[in-house]
Formats: structure tokens, C-alpha cells, sequence
């Protein structure tokens, strides 16, 4: 099995600052690994720069794309680029209004995503956006609605259907339960483990909270001034920790 | 099937000085397909710590740990995946889900993930349900809320759902009335008899002796202490 996604020495520096440095791994498919760390590790950047927010400074990333094989996403041209993040990538943001359109109704935020790959059929697509309404658990009478109208976690399952509709393989996503009352969050967090089985698909998650890899993520990285400090089996990682740091981190969770 | 060569382990804790704590040294031992070994010692001794080095839940110093001729070890974290989804199957005493999901779905989970039809996989949950008394009016609920007891089952029928051919207990008869203890007990005498290779930790003698052809004393690992 080939991987889906190589990471070969990505660095990124924000003048002489690091943001982060000499990250490598590969993610297989079906796969979903965590990337833990206090704010200001370089985890979000790490993870910008994956998805193309970023340029890296150095460094590949080497997508197994349907058509051509694996290719390095980051020379790949832009256009090629924006066609990947709208068919087999998508990015779940922490704010669920960095991710959608609050001007256009719910249904309407699915639909474009479907319209980018060339959907025209009205019917369809509306028929499509329905389906997922339900599948994130937002009542299909919101359909028409719009998502300003939403309380924070249904703009955050609203992202969530808007980036899945069009069946990508990859999803990055950036703290997809930060800010989200402790009873969202486990709505979501199942919903998410469901369609991750469901749909096959693999994903790159960044989230400070170890409670969250712990249940979604099958492998960690721990980041730490913009170095990877310790990685590996998610369990092994927060049962057994090696580094010095992560053992801070581990030991600094507050018991419920 | 698990076969460990002077295995050792040790946990450096960074954030106390850096006291290194040496906990298993020269650990060798053989589970053959179809046997059951018990593993014994005082509380503390790493007879859990043992078992976490087998599902390569702690890291290994040195030494191999074969599980189905993979050394859990060195392995790649995919590999140690694909081994806990088709070959090891581990019973902790603990009920970790998340929140939310029904009972049965966790049951039928294990049999998801090896790739069993989904019908097939409630199916074969709500049997193993039914068989550790878990009432069906409970099935639709998530296990987080129920008693200790309850919990435990649950466990053991999701541990027990797949036929691992590797299976590590962490004292799967604790807290379980003699009806439910029976019913446990004949399901590892199940497991055996159709050629799982078993590491258990049992504090209840009267199983162990049922059970186990043979115990190993986890002292002779512990360094400092080996006679």
C-alpha cells in the first residue's frame, strides 16, 4: 500500500523565527494522526502548510493524487493546487465562519462545493445537501437558512458537510472542537469517528486537547518550538511517553 | 504465537529529576496457539506493564516482543494497528468509548474494523450482549453511564466479538457476580479451545486454576528482585 500523503522536511520560517522545521511523516489511507502542542509549537502552520495556506520554506509534500500518481503539491501549479483542495482535500477550520459563506443559505454552502466540481443540476444538488444536513444532524428545514442563523455547533457540522459532500480522501483539520460547549463537542467528535470509518478517509488533526487525539487520532506528533519532539501509536504516546515535554503535557491534564 | 526474548523496560520520568525506574529486565517467555498463561506477582510487580508491552501500548527498551511474527518493538505504528485490529485482542479493565455511542455499536466496532458486514457485526453483538446479560433496554444507550459491573461486560463482549487469535486479560472476572463470572469463564474456555493464545492476569485463584495451564511469576522480571 502506498502512502497518501508524504511529509519530507517541511520547514517554514517567519523571518528568523522558526514556525516549524524538519517535520517528516507519512500518512496512509485511512489513517488519522493528531498533532499536539501548546499554542505558538508551529502546529497550525505545520498544518497550513500541508494544505497549501502556506508556502514552506524547504520541504515536500507529496500527495498520491487519483489521476498522476503521487505528486509534490507544493510546486504543483495553483490552479492544480485549488482544483485538489475543492475534490480530494478538504480543511475543516477552527471557526467555522473561516470555513463557510454566511452570506448564502446552508443548503447553498453545500451546494458550491458540488458546483465547483461541475454539479448543474439544481434538483440534484439541492437533494444532495439535504442528505447531508442530516448526516451532520441539522434538521432539513434549515435547509434555506442562513448559517449566521446557527449556533456554534451546527456551523461547525455545517463545515463539516460542506467539505465532505464532494468525497475527498484527506481532510486537514484545525481545532474542529475548540470553542465548543464539552456536549458539542462529543456530538461531533462521534459524527467525525463515524464518517472517518465510513467514508475511508484519512486525516491530518490539530487540536491542544489530548482527549480528542485520544479518541479520534491512530497516530500523535508532539510538537514543541516548531519540532516535531516524539511521535508514534497515540495510546503509546500518552501512556508511555518518552520526551520530556510530552510528559509535561500528559501529566498536565486536569482529571474530570 | 507471543514470544518475548529478554525483553526490558524502564520509564524515565523527566519532570522528577530524571529518576530512571527499571521495571521488567530480562523478560522471556512462550505462549503457544490454544494455551492460556497466567501471569502472577505482588501489585506492582509490572504484570500490567508486561501486558501493555505486548499490545505496544509502552515502548520496549530492549529485547523482541513476536506477536504472529511481527516484533511489536520496531514495528511501524500502521503495522501495530493492523496486528491489534486482525490478531491481538486486549480486555482491560477499563471502558474507554466515546461518549455518545450505543452500546451496541461499541460492541460491534472491533467487527467493523476487520471488515464484517454491518448487519452481521450488530447481529453478532447483540448475541454477545445477550450472553453477558446486558438487558436489551440498554443497547441503544451509551455504556458511560452504567454501573461498574455493566461496564466490565460490555468490555468483555467487545473484546470477545472478534476471534482474536491473540488475546491479552487484564482480570476479566473482577467484579462480576458467580453467574456472569461463569459466563466469562466459559468464553476464554471458547477462545482456547478454537486456538487463541492467552496472557491473563487473574487475582480469582479458583479461575486461574480452571483456566491457565500455567502461571508465570512476573518477580523473576523485576530487576533487583529475581531470586
Amino acid at each position: 500500500m502506498n502512502p497518501l500523503l508524504q511529509v519530507k522536511g517541511i520547514e517554514k520560517r517567519y523571518g528568523a523565527r522558526i514556525g516549524c522545521r524538519d517535520v517528516s511523516f507519512d500518512l496512509y489511507p485511512s489513517e488519522v494522526m493528531g498533532i499536539v502542542g501548546e499554542s505558538g509549537s508551529g502546529k497550525s502552520t505545520l498544518l497550513n502548510c500541508m494544505a497549501g495556506h502556506l508556502q514552506p520554506d524547504a520541504g515536500q509534500v507529496i500527495f498520491d493524487t487519483r489521476a498522476d500518481g503521487p505528486v509534490d503539491t507544493v510546486t504543483m501549479s495553483e490552479p492544480e493546487r485549488r482544483m485538489l483542495s475543492r475534490t480530494d482535500w478538504a480543511f475543516v477550520h477552527q471557526h467555522a465562519r473561516d470555513g463557510l459563506r454566511v452570506t448564502i443559505s446552508a443548503g447553498g454552502n453545500i451546494g458550491e462545493r458540488l458546483m465547483a466540481v461541475g454539479e448543474r443540476h439544481y434538483g440534484a444538488i439541492r437533494g444532495r445537501a439535504i442528505d447531508w444536513l442530516g448526516r451532520v444532524e441539522i434538521d432539513e428545514t434549515r435547509v434555506d437558512d442562513r448559517p449566521s442563523a446557527f449556533s456554534g455547533g451546527m456551523q461547525q457540522r455545517l463545515q463539516i458537510a460542506r467539505n465532505l459532500v464532494t468525497g475527498p480522501r484527506l481532510v486537514f483539520m484545525d481545532e474542529p472542537t475548540g470553542g465548543l460547549d464539552v456536549s458539542v463537542q462529543a456530538r461531533l467528535l462521534d459524527l467525525l469517528r463515524g464518517l472517518v470509518r465510513e467514508m475511508g478517509l484519512s486525516a491530518v488533526i490539530v487540536t491542544h486537547d489530548l482527549a480528542v487525539v485520544r479518541l479520534l487520532a491512530d497516530r500523535l506528533m508532539v510538537m514543541k518550538d516548531g519540532h516535531v519532539v516524539e511521535a508514534g501509536l497515540t495510546d503509546q504516546v500518552l501512556d508511555d511517553p518518552q520526551h520530556a515535554y510530552t510528559q509535561l503535557l500528559v501529566s498536565s491534564v486536569l482529571q474530570v | 504465537m507471543i514470544e518475548l526474548k529478554d525483553v526490558s523496560k524502564c520509564f524515565t520520568l523527566h519532570n522528577q529529576g530524571g529518576a530512571v525506574i527499571p521495571v521488567l529486565q530480562g523478560a522471556s517467555l512462550n505462549v503457544a496457539a490454544g494455551e492460556c498463561v497466567a501471569l502472577t506477582g505482588a501489585s506492582g510487580v509490572g504484570k500490567s506493564t508486561l501486558m501493555r508491552v505486548i499490545y505496544g501500548n509502552y515502548l520496549t527498551a530492549s529485547g523482541q516482543v513476536l506477536v504472529g511474527g511481527l516484533d511489536v518493538a520496531k514495528a511501524e505504528p500502521r503495522e501495530i494497528l493492523a496486528l491489534r485490529r486482525e490478531t491481538i485482542g486486549y480486555v482491560s479493565q477499563f471502558l474507554r468509548v466515546v461518549p455518545r455511542v450505543p452500546t451496541l455499536e461499541v460492541v460491534a466496532e472491533p467487527l467493523l474494523a476487520v471488515g464484517c458486514d454491518r448487519q452481521a457485526a450488530l447481529d453478532k453483538a447483540a448475541e454477545m450482549l445477550a450472553r453477558l446479560n446486558i438487558p436489551e433496554r440498554l443497547w441503544s444507550l451509551s455504556p458511560t453511564t452504567f454501573s461498574g459491573g455493566e461496564q466490565q461486560r460490555v468490555n468483555i463482549a467487545r473484546g470477545f466479538a472478534h476471534p482474536y487469535p491473540a488475546m491479552l486479560l487484564d482480570e476479566p472476572t473482577a467484579s462480576l457476580d458467580p453467574h456472569n463470572r461463569e459466563t466469562v469463564l466459559s468464553l476464554i474456555e471458547r477462545a482456547k479451545a478454537h486456538g487463541a493464545a492467552i496472557v491473563g492476569i487473574f487475582h480469582d485463584i479458583e479461575a486461574r486454576n480452571r483456566i491457565c495451564d500455567r502461571e508465570i511469576d512476573v518477580s523473576e522480571f523485576t530487576p533487583g528482585m529475581a531470586a
